[in-house]
Formats: structure tokens, C-alpha cells, sequence
């Protein structure tokens, strides 16, 4: 047994990460009186976040008519009825006053004539369920939303004290026997000493993991940990087969341009100088869905209408639009062209490609935020002492589709909504309970192995091999051939872990050990998203499979429950919630309104 | 621009020269600041060659190549590989900037790296920012407010809301306040040019409410007046923003108030 000295810390909450949901779940647990530390890899304002541009949706009608029946309308057709109702319902009802509660805290928000909030257009938000014009629903400033955000919920967390513990990487969780989770085992990066977070809740907000793709939008810092975590715990993992493909990202380097700039008057062309978006959706245009529009610009480059010598992009247009509005609304995309693609967005189209960009899948919870092992017997059966949120959980309010600014609600929403139960749930009055020792040997054994790791694949080379290799066989066009070769493939690269070689062998910001604990969290996301996809036969939001074109809702309308050991992933199902929070009669949604049909833009 | 505060007792010793890589033809040398608490030897200068053939636009790029395929052990921060989450601030070239927004083309002959100047190292290129982060959070970097919340949004015209612009873009890179001179000779009790920015950021909200409170808390000999308008801080700045500006603001609410 590997021998660590350790510190142990006790605690009613633990969190970790300290990005949106992170920091709305500290300050609120905060705010019920529970005694909480917030763990975070990276400094809170560093947390991907920062990077969200466009918007946060809430139906606040600023800018025309809207409601949150409307919102959740659209939540439920752009989720392509996969996602949880209940969960969908509390995020469009919540939302206006989460957006309200962030004005509060000092969110520097655009404006609109009034002095109130301004809202910007975005694909898949519409007025009259779908049957209006599209609607002004995402609050903007300019096009650093998150950036605003995330540093507002910091700011707003130093006026609350709270206990921040930073650039500590969590390990592994603590488990009893039992199945009750009793907290974290995280390593500090700066003096490189051990500690244990003994805690009698412990909430995951530690993001996604689009790093596990070739080319994504994210972070180098987006790395599944959460997902990783629960996954070696034999707990479950959720709809992984979804992951959203921005439609805009900079051909090359992957960075985001903001759906925000369609929402503003950009519009795609293929080779021939075409808006092909028209063709394909002559309602929504070029604000259509992000899966659909993604699934289109492909289309047009397989079919040889792509831009560029390799005819393998596609053109975003934004030349048309004042010089004014530009600099106003989106001067963070113009300043990112500049820098990354070399193009003056006054003058010449962007070159853009269909790009990682969101995981709907995660760890399933309740919509109190709750962990869920599903069981046959009880498909929404509860983990005690272990909740997520945000992007490493799912609700599951994205369903097979994310609509775009619905990200940022779901953090704040969820985050408060997590701190509320826990106000709940947790008893502030008890002492902690005794740590499962076993549970804490296993994970230093883990972080031993991997620190002493000497075999003949590095880090780096095994992480490109699973990025690659996620990249042709799990992107946006699935084939039966495609996904069954993509997972015999990832299951040899899963193998390889067992042959990693670390050459840092130091314990002071060992940043080699940190990325191969990161690559041995991204490995089984990526292993449950390519072993889902192969799974589902049909095609639903984000999977999109050219053997099975349509949605089957007889057999698929059910969430992929994946478990994953080592190189093996077991799935099974779990019955989507039909059911909203509130009956009609109570002010609720018509379910008819809500009824599947099929998704048409 | 470089001036070091090496670990103590230490001098800078000429490190490891790494081999080039094979079949490559377009070399470029990269002169990069190492230092490891783990290992109890002084601080050296490594030398490494990358393929820029195959290799990104981005100084950044060149780090991670040299960590991927030469030294893993080679240590620095970044997250967001877009110049907006502030993690990879460092010395390029003798100028403070972030490297992944600096261009390879940006510099000229061999690429110096070294941390960013005047700060303790934890390692590498990995500077100690606890107080610089302490610094930020003393200035009150939240809204404040006496009245009442509304039930909705607190009003703000497009003009007040203009006012922000150019302040709460900062990412809290520390750029700024380690090429001040007077941080570098003060900075224990000197603010510095990033904190102040904030600092103002919050004082010309026209939602917040507690201006005079700010202001009294700035009134001190060192935290505001020690910025004797060098500049460094807006020249460097790899957002654009001039805290320069936002201190002289400050001083002139100072005067305005007195009278
Ligand atoms: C470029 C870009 C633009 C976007 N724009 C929008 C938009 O306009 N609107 C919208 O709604 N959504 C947008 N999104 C999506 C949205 O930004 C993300 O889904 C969301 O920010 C995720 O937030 P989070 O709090 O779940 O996680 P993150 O912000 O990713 O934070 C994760 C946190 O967990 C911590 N952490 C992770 N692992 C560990 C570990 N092992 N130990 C300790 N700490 C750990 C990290 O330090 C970090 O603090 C965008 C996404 C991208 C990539
Ligand atoms: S202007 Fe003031 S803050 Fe900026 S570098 Fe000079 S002394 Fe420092
Ligand atoms: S003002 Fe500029 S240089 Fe200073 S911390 Fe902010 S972004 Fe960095
Ligand atoms: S990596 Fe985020 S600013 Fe450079």
C-alpha cells in the first residue's frame, strides 16, 4: 500500500469546481448555514466558463413577448424528447429569476433602451411553441457572458466567505461499503501535500469533457474528472452517445465563435456563395438547431460545396453587419478571428467547422440535483451524499441536444436548486462520520501507480490516439461500420492505461501526473460515448446515424445508462420522465403541446 | 524587461540543451526558464528545439509540443487556449502577455520564456499569485447595495452600462501589476494596477451604491498612490485595457470629493 501523509478536513459540503455551478452551489450551501469548501484544479475565474460568449436564456420578454411555457417548449423539442420533463419544466420556470438573482449580484449585462437587460435571438428559441417568429430570450453581455458571470458569482462568493481550496485536484471519491459517499481525496498541486475532505455531501460541478475529441471548443482543462470519478465507482454514467457539435468553430483551432453571431444577422455559405441554411430550414434559417445545422454544413462538404483548397469548411458571414453592432455586440468573436484566423470580420466570412463543443450526457441526478444509480427495480434510486451539476450532470434538461444559452441557466438553476435540497438533506448539527479507510487506501494506490507509471505510452501520445480516434468514429455522421470498428478501436486504446509512463515523478505541481489522472478520466467518458452511439440504433438530436435516419421513439425514447470498468462498458436503460412538475389545471404545460413529434425547422 | 526574484540562496545556472528534432527543417530555438523545489537545484535556462513546421501559431503551441513530445516535465498553466481565462501569463520575449494569444511571428530570432517577473516561483513558469490574488479580493470586487432589490433587473442606461467597458474584461492575468515598478518595490502594501482596475470597475457602476466606502478604503498612502503613471500596465496589458487610465480616474474622484 502506498504510504501518504494526509490532512483531513471535515465539512458538511464538499464542491467541486468552480466554474458556474460550483460557485451558485457554494454560495448557496453557504446561504442554508451548511459549513463548505469549494475544491477547484484551476483559480474560479479560470474555470471554462469564463469562456461562454453568447447568452444565458430566461424568458424575461424584455425584448417582445415570451413565457416560460414557451421556453420549455422549445427545451423540450430542441432535447428531441429526451430529456427529463420535470427537469425541464423547473429550469424554464426558475429561470427568470435565476437571470434576476446574477443582475443582483453585479453581472454587467448589455442593455437595451430602457435600461433593462438585453436579450439576443438564438437557434431554437421561438415564441407560441414553436409556431411564432423566433424569439429575444438570451440575456447577453456582449459576447463574454460567462466571462461576466463567472467573475460576478466569484466576486459575489469572497462577500460570502466562502472556504475556497485552490488548485487542488480531486482524486477519487470516498465511498462506504454501503454505497454512501463520504467525501474526496484531493492532492495540492502548489506544495504538493495530500488531503481528505470528509463531507456528508459532496456535489461534482467539474464540467465535461470535450477534450477526449481531436478538436473541440472546450478547455484543456475539460476532462470529465466528475464523470471519471463516479464511473470508478461502478456508478452510472448517462446518455454519453450526445455530444453537441457547434456548428461554428474556427476552422484550425477550434475556437468558438458565438451562435450569438448568427442570432445578430451572420449567415453560413457554402462554396457557390450560397446560404444553404435556407434550403434545408426555410423556417429557423441559420438559427435552426445546433445538431441540425452542424449535420447540414457536413453535408454540403461531403457533397463537395465545402470552402477553402480542401473544399473542408464552410463560411460565416458577418461583413453585411454595421461596423457598430460589431464592435457593440461581438467584440470578443471579431477580436478572436483576428487572432485566430487571421480575418477582419468587416471585411472577409470566418472560416468555420463543426466542432465539439457540449456534452449532454453526464452523471445522472434528480432535478434536486441529486446522483442516480439507476436500478431496475428503482430507475431513479439515489446515491447518498452525492450530487451533480452543471455540464458534468445530467437532469436531464438537454436531452439528445443543447439548445444554445441554456447551459449557463442550467448551472445557476441547478446549482441553487442543489443547495436548496442540501439545506434539506444534510444535518449541520451531526458530527462527520467515519471514513471508509479502504476507500481512501484505494484511491492513494491509484495516484501511486499512476506517479510511478513506467511503461512504454506516454501520456501525450495515448491521449492523441483516443482523441483521434474519437474524432472519425464518434463525430457527427454515425454509421453501423464506423461505430463498430470506433469501439474495438477504443477499447485497445482503454488497454493502454495500463501501460502509461510518467516521467515527473515529483509531487509539486507535477502538471505530467495531473494530465495522466485527467486522460484516465477522460478514458471511460469517451469509451461510455462510443459504446452508446454504436448501441442506439436511430437517430436522435446530436447522434445522427446514417443507418437509422429516423427517431424511434417505440424503442429509443429511454436514457443510455452506461457503467464503466476498465476497458468494459455495460449499458442498460432508464424510462425517460414523461411527467412535468405542475398539472395543466395547476398553471403547467398542455401535455399535448409537448406530445413527441417529429422535429421539423 | 526581465528581472527575476530568484528563489533564495540561488543563482542562474545554463540548463539542459535538448536535442533537435529529427528530420525537421525549419528549427526554431526556445530559451526556457526551469526550476524545480523537488529536485534542490538552482534555477537554469533549458534550451529546446521545435519543428515549426508542425506546430501551431501560438507560443502556447510550442509549450505544449515541447511537453508532448520532448520534456513532460516541462511545467506551466493554461486552460482555455483563447486568451480568456488569464492561466498563461507569462515573461515572452522580455514582455509580459499570455501565451497563447502571442504569435510565434511575433518574435524575433530565439524565444525566451521566463515567469512572469517578481513573484515567487512554484515551479518553471508557475508564479505564486495567492497575493495577488488577496489583493483583488480586498478591493470588494461584488455589487453593493442599500436599497431595496427590485423584483427585476436594477436599471441601467447604455451609457452607464458603456462606462464598464474596457474594465471587466480583465482576466486577472497579473500582466499588469508584475511590470509595475512601483508593484515590483511595493507591492506588499501597493495594490497594483490590476486590483485598482477592479477597484473602479465597481466604483463607476451606476448600480452600486457604496462609491464613498470604496474610496475611503483606497485613501492611503500606498494602496492607490503609489502608481506614479508609468504606463508599463497599459503597454502590456494583453486584453487592451488601460489600468493607467482607471487609477488616474480614481485619484480625480480623490481630488473631487475634497473639494
Ligand atoms: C467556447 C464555449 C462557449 C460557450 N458559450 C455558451 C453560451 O453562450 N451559453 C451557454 O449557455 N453555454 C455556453 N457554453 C457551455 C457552457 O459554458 C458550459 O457548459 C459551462 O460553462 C460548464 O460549466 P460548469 O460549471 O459545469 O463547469 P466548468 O466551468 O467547466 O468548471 C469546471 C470546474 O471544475 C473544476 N474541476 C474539474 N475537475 C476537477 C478536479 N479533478 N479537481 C478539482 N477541481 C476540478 C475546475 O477547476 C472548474 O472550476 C459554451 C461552451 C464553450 C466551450
Ligand atoms: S501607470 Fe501606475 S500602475 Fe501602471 S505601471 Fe505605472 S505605476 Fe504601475
Ligand atoms: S488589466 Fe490586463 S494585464 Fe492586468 S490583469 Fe487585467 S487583463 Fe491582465
Ligand atoms: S490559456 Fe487561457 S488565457 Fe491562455
Amino acid at each position: 500500500m502506498a504510504a501518504y501523509e494526509y490532512e483531513t478536513h471535515d465539512y458538511d459540503v464538499v464542491v467541486v469546481g468552480a466554474g458556474g455551478a460550483g460557485l451558485r452551489a457554494t454560495l448557496g450551501m453557504a446561504e442554508q448555514g451548511l459549513r463548505t469548501a469549494c475544491v477547484t484544479k484551476v483559480f474560479p475565474t479560470r474555470s471554462h466558463t469564463v469562456a461562454a460568449q453568447g447568452g444565458i436564456a430566461a424568458s424575461l420578454s424584455n425584448m417582445g413577448p415570451d413565457n416560460w411555457q414557451w421556453h420549455m417548449y422549445d427545451t423540450v423539442k430542441g432535447s428531441d424528447w429526451l430529456g427529463d420533463t420535470d427537469a425541464m419544466e423547473y429550469l424554464a420556470r426558475e429561470a427568470p429569476k435565476a437571470v434576476y438573482e446574477l443582475e443582483h449580484y453585479g453581472v454587467p449585462f448589455s442593455r437595451t433602451e430602457e435600461g433593462k437587460i438585453y436579450q439576443r435571438p438564438f437557434g431554437g428559441h421561438t415564441t407560441e411553441f414553436g409556431e411564432g417568429p423566433p424569439v429575444q430570450r438570451t440575456c447577453a453581455a456582449a459576447d463574454r457572458t460567462g466571462h461576466a458571470i463567472l467573475h460576478t458569482l466569484y466576486g459575489q462568493s469572497l462577500k460570502n466567505n466562502a472556504e475556497f481550496y485552490i488548485e487542488y485536484f480531486a482524486i477519487d471519491l470516498i465511498m462506504s461499503d454501503d454505497g454512501v459517499c463520504q467525501g474526496v481525496v484531493c492532492w495540492k498541486l502548489d506544495d504538493g501535500t495530500m488531503h481528505v475532505f470528509n463531507a456528508k455531501m459532496v456535489v461534482l460541478a467539474t464540467g465535461g469533457y470535450g477534450r477526449a475529441y481531436f478538436s473541440a471548443t472546450s478547455a484543456h482543462t475539460c476532462t470529465g474528472d466528475g464523470g471519471g470519478m463516479v464511473a470508478r465507482q461502478g456508478l452510472a454514467l448517462q446518455d454519453m452517445e450526445f455530444v453537441q457539435f457547434h456548428p461554428t468553430g474556427i476552422y484550425g483551432s477550434g475556437c468558438l465563435i458565438t451562435e450569438g453571431a448568427r442570432g445578430e444577422g451572420g449567415y453560413l455559405t457554402n462554396s457557390e456563395g450560397e446560404r444553404f441554411m435556407e434550403r434545408y430550414a426555410p423556417n429557423y434559417k441559420d438559427l435552426a438547431p445546433r445538431d441540425y445545422v452542424s449535420r447540414c454544413m457536413t453535408m454540403e462538404i461531403r457533397e463537395g460545396r465545402g470552402v477553402g483548397a480542401g473544399g473542408d469548411h464552410i463560411h460565416l458571414n458577418l461583413s453585411h453587419l454595421p461596423a457598430e453592432a460589431l464592435a457593440e455586440r461581438l467584440p470578443g468573436i471579431s477580436e478572436s478571428a483576428k487572432v485566430f484566423a487571421g480575418v477582419n470580420v468587416n471585411k472577409e466570412p470566418i472560416p468555420v467547422l463543426p466542432t465539439v463543443h457540449y456534452n449532454m450526457g453526464g452523471i445522472p441526478t434528480n432535478y434536486f440535483g441529486e446522483v442516480l444509480d439507476p436500478t431496475a427495480k428503482d430507475p431513479n434510486a439515489v446515491v447518498p451524499g452525492l450530487m451533480a451539476v452543471g455540464e458534468a450532470g445530467c437532469a436531464s434538461v438537454h436531452g439528445a441536444n443543447r439548445l444554445g444559452s441554456n447551459s449557463l441557466i442550467d448551472l445557476v438553476v441547478f446549482g441553487r436548486a442543489a443547495a436548496i435540497r442540501a439545506g434539506k438533506v444534510v444535518d449541520a448539527e451531526a458530527a462527520n462520520g467515519a471514513l471508509n479507510q479502504a476507500s481512501v487506501d484505494a484511491a492513494f494506490d491509484r495516484f501511486d501507480g499512476l506517479r510511478n507509471a513506467n511503461g512504454g505510452t506516454p501520456t501525450a501520445e495515448l491521449r492523441l490516439e483516443m482523441q483521434k480516434t474519437m474524432q472519425e468514429d464518434a463525430a457527427v455522421f454515425r454509421t453501423d461500420k464506423t461505430l463498430k470498428e470506433g469501439v474495438e478501436k477504443m477499447t485497445n486504446v482503454a488497454a493502454k492505461v495500463d501501460d502509461l509512463k510518467v516521467t515527473d515523478r515529483s509531487l509539486v505541481w507535477n502538471s505530467d501526473l495531473m494530465e495522466t489522472l485527467e486522460l484516465t478520466n477522460l478514458m471511460p467518458n469517451a469509451l461510455a460515448t462510443i459504446v452508446g452511439a454504436e448501441a442506439r440504433k436511430e437517430s436522435r438530436g446530436a447522434h445522427a446515424h446514417e443507418d437509422y435516419t429516423t427517431r424511434d421513439d417505440e424503442n429509443w425514447r429511454v436514457h443510455t445508462i452506461s457503467r464503466v470498468d476498465g476497458k468494459d462498458v455495460e449499458l442498460s436503460h432508464r424510462p425517460v420522465i414523461t411527467a412535468p412538475l405542475s398539472t395543466e389545471a395547476e398553471g403547467g404545460i398542455n401535455l399535448n403541446r409537448i406530445a413527441p413529434k417529429e422535429r421539423t425547422f | 524587461m526581465v528581472q527575476l526574484t530568484l528563489p533564495k540562496n540561488s543563482r542562474m545556472t545554463t540548463g539542459k540543451t535538448w536535442p533537435k528534432p529529427e528530420g525537421a527543417n525549419n528549427i526554431r530555438k526556445f530559451q526556457i526558464y526551469r526550476w524545480n523545489p523537488d529536485d534542490g537545484k538552482n534555477p537554469s535556462v533549458d534550451t529546446y528545439w521545435v519543428d515549426m513546421d508542425n506546430c501551431g501559431p501560438m507560443i502556447l503551441d510550442a509549450l505544449i509540443k515541447i511537453k508532448n513530445e520532448i520534456d513532460p516535465t516541462l511545467t506551466f498553466r493554461r486552460s482555455c487556449r483563447e486568451g480568456i481565462c488569464g492561466s498563461c501569463a507569462m515573461n515572452i520575449d522580455g514582455i509580459n502577455t499570455l501565451a497563447c494569444i502571442y504569435g510565434m511571428d511575433e518574435v524575433k530570432g530565439d524565444v525566451k520564456i521566463y515567469p512572469l517577473p517578481h513573484m515567487p516561483v512554484i515551479k518553471d513558469l508557475i508564479p505564486d499569485l495567492t497575493h495577488f490574488y488577496a489583493q483583488h479580493a480586498s478591493i470588494m470586487p461584488w455589487l453593493e447595495t442599500k436599497t431595496n432589490r427590485p423584483a427585476k433587473e436594477w436599471k441601467q442606461s447604455i451609457g452607464d452600462r458603456k462606462k464598464l467597458d474596457g474594465l471587466y474584461e480583465c482576466v486577472m492575468c497579473a500582466c499588469c501589476s508584475t511590470s509595475c515598478p512601483s508593484y515590483w518595490w511595493n507591492g506588499d502594501r501597493y495594490l497594483g494596477p490590476a486590483a485598482l482596475l477592479h477597484a473602479y470597475r465597481w466604483i463607476i457602476d451606476s448600480r452600486d451604491e457604496a462609491t464613498g466606502e470604496r474610496l475611503d478604503e483606497l485613501e492611503d498612502p500606498f494602496k492607490l498612490y503609489r502608481c506614479h503613471t508609468i504606463m508599463n500596465c497599459a503597454k502590456t496589458c494583453p486584453k487592451g485595457l488601460n489600468p493607467a487610465l482607471a487609477i488616474a480616474e480614481i485619484k480625480k474622484m480623490m481630488v473631487e470629493r475634497t473639494v
